[in-house]
């Protein structure tokens, strides 16, 4: 075996440009492959970290009734702080949150928008509560980078909103923006105003209530507590998943287009092979070479472009991927609508399970299309063959 | 001296209470002007966008507050859509779905149509004098009329308005403005009516105004193109079987 592969490193050196021009179209593969999953995976990373530090921690509990895309639940989705929830509050490993629908009128426009209570003193979510404790004659509130750019409210700015409370009576007030955030998820941003929780309790008279938790390390997670049931990390953040997965998926044909380009060169190049070196083949089994051997030498030569290819991948391809993860891939859209939390910079994570699962595909690949072609030596008549006669 | 003194006081307090009717008074005589046993009335409603308006026409039979079926009759986008109130129950047929559905909960707060109206604010029929305590603030001259202002503070908590200022004609007992208010007293919405004729013995205001005091715009225009009241209307109209017919 060890003969083989030198005869097979000798065979494609000695091909010259056309194992380079083999070698090089697989390297971009190679390279393409690795750079556009570990894209994907850094996106996934990116939105998994924001979503944690910004709205879900690890993990939250939502009220039976509470179901975000579904607005008509909104108004029920409440109840009382269970008991077995308030020493984890107290000692900031729980967040509790009352949502509420409203109204606001920036510039006498008309704009449905959550209400969104949060404690001023917690510090589990990256969102600036304590701003909300800013003195004013108005409600402070703070609202997100994409809600302010929506309804043109700055800092300072002032507004009526409107709700109603448990009763259905309607209320009103004036808010200040006492705070824009900016962040990449939309969820605790887009069409929504965040304000102190006691103040949106006392408003909506519904004093001590909630309508979700979000939670940080938490010793004792029941799957439900009173009317409220628990949301895994993993339940949470499925979207980003399911869109990952669909995002592979369209990328899985992007990939399969790249290989069948390469591996098409490569099957080229060993019919070629095949075709010229039958003399060769010829005196491989006049020397006491099994068929089967024989088309294993071919086989290794054939495979042996996508080791070739991995080395120049990495010459050129390592250094294009540190640069790649320090500046990161801007996309070349608007990603704030996207109701996903996609920064507009993606920064790609490379993983060693990436880029070992990616050689192995490739060379398997390559190794079965080195294989295919290979197979006709076995049905060559080994005299014909030293003959050069064409078979 | 002391004599006159009391006589004075007496007057004073005995004048004005005669002269000025109690809230009560005036929402009764509102109601004898504007309930009937049942009333028919084809009606317009221009609605007025940020950039355009649209009208669409409806006839509606109503019988007392309890049950209404409406049809619309143009444009010809709304044409055929029903609406029927049994009590606190709320259907929508709509003619290109074939479909009836029912507005309830949460979506009774959407607006009918576009408009400044809800469903909620056409499904409301208690009495005001149910939920209300009234009382007379002043007079006023509107639009040449003299009217009694009536603030009405809700004494229950299930109301949608805490409270309302009602500008009611002291001679025709109907009202010509209204202003509906939150709980922190900030101004929501104002209805203005005018035109009002004398139908069938009663004084009636064919033309309304609402308007969302926060938001920019003319609001939402209602205006009466007939109305009669005390007809034969069919039973089956107010069933769920007349909105497919």
């Amino acid at each position: 075996m060890r003969i083989a592969f030198k005869l097979a490193y000798r065979n494609l050196i000695g091909a010259g440009l056309r194992t380079w021009l083999n070698v090089l179209v697989l390297s971009f593969s190679f390279v393409i492959i690795i750079w556009a999953k570990g894209v994907l995976v850094g996106w996934d990373h990116q939105a998994k970290t924001d979503m944690a530090q910004w709205e879900i921690a690890q993990g939250q509990y939502w009220h039976k009734l509470y179901d975000p895309y579904d607005f008509f639940t909104i108004a029920d989705s409440h109840a009382p702080v269970p008991e077995a929830f308030q020493a984890a509050i107290d000692q900031q490993a729980m967040v509790p949150i009352l949502v509420a629908q409203g109204t606001i009128y920036p510039e006498g426009r008309m704009m449905p928008i959550l209400i969104k209570g949060i404690k001023s003193d917690q510090t589990l979510l990256k969102i600036p509560a304590y701003k909300l404790d800013t003195i004013s004659d108005a409600i402070p509130v703070v609202i997100g980078a994409n809600m302010s750019k929506a309804c043109h409210l700055k800092k300072g700015d002032r507004t009526i909103l409107r709700w109603r409370d448990s009763q259905g009576t309607f209320d009103a007030a004036e808010i200040e923006v006492v705070e824009v955030f900016s962040t990449l998820v939309p969820s605790v941003d887009a069409a929504q105003v965040w304000i102190d929780l006691k103040t949106l309790q006392e408003k909506l008279n519904m004093p001590d209530e909630a309508t979700l938790f979000s939670f940080g390390a938490l010793e004792h997670q029941p799957a439900e507590q009173g009317d409220f049931l628990l949301k895994t990390t993993k339940d949470l953040t499925s979207e980003i998943d399911d869109m990952i997965a669909t995002k592979s998926k369209g990328q899985a044909v992007f990939y399969g287009i790249l290989l069948l380009l390469a591996m098409l060169a490569i099957f080229d190049t060993q019919i070629l092979s095949i075709f010229r070196r039958q003399k060769e083949i010829g005196t491989y089994v006049a020397l006491g070479y099994t068929r089967r051997e024989v088309v294993g030498l071919f086989t290794v030569e054939g495979a042996m472009h996508a080791v070739l290819a991995a080395g120049l991948a990495a010459a050129y391809g390592i250094p294009f991927f540190i640069w790649q993860s320090k500046v990161g891939f801007t996309i070349p859209m608007d990603t704030s609508e996207f109701g996903m939390a996609i920064s507009p910079t993606m920064y790609p994570v490379y993983s060693v399970g990436l880029i070992l699962s990616t050689t192995l595909i490739v060379l398997i690949t390559t190794t079965v299309v080195s294989y295919w072609p290979s197979r006709r030596i076995a049905k060559m008549n080994p005299t014909e063959a030293l003959r050069g006669k064409i078979q | 001296m002391k004599q006159i003194i009391n006589i004075m006081v007496a007057f004073l307090l005995v004048v004005p209470s005669m002269a000025q009717p109690t809230a009560n008074d005036l929402l009764k005589k509102i109601d004898q002007n504007l309930s009937s046993k049942n009333r028919v009335f084809e009606s317009e409603m221009t609605i007025h966008g940020k950039r355009a308006s649209r009208t669409v026409v409806s006839k509606t039979y109503s019988v007392g507050d309890k049950q209404a079926f409406t049809e619309y009759l143009s444009p010809a986008r709304e044409q055929g859509t029903k609406m029927l109130k049994l009590e606190n129950q709320l259907w929508i047929y709509s003619p290109s779905t074939d479909r009836t559905i029912q507005i309830s909960g949460h979506m009774l707060r959407q607006s009918v149509m576009g408009s400044d109206l809800s469903y909620e604010d056409m499904m409301d029929d208690r009495k005001l004098t149910e939920i209300y305590d009234g009382q007379v603030l002043r007079t006023e001259t509107l639009d040449d009329r003299t009217c009694y202002v009536v603030e009405l503070i809700a004494n229950v908590s299930d109301v949608a308005y805490h409270k309302r200022l009602m500008w009611v004609d002291a001679e025709r007992f109907v009202p010509l403005k209204e202003e509906l208010y939150a709980k922190s007293g900030q101004l929501l919405k104002q209805t203005v009516m005018s035109e009002v004729l004398k139908i069938q013995g009663r004084w009636f205001p064919t033309k309304m105004v609402y308007k969302d005091m926060l938001k920019q715009g003319d609001g939402t225009e209602f205006k009466v193109l007939n109305a009669s009241f005390d007809q034969d209307i069919p039973d089956y109209l107010f069933t769920k079987a007349a909105l497919k017919q």
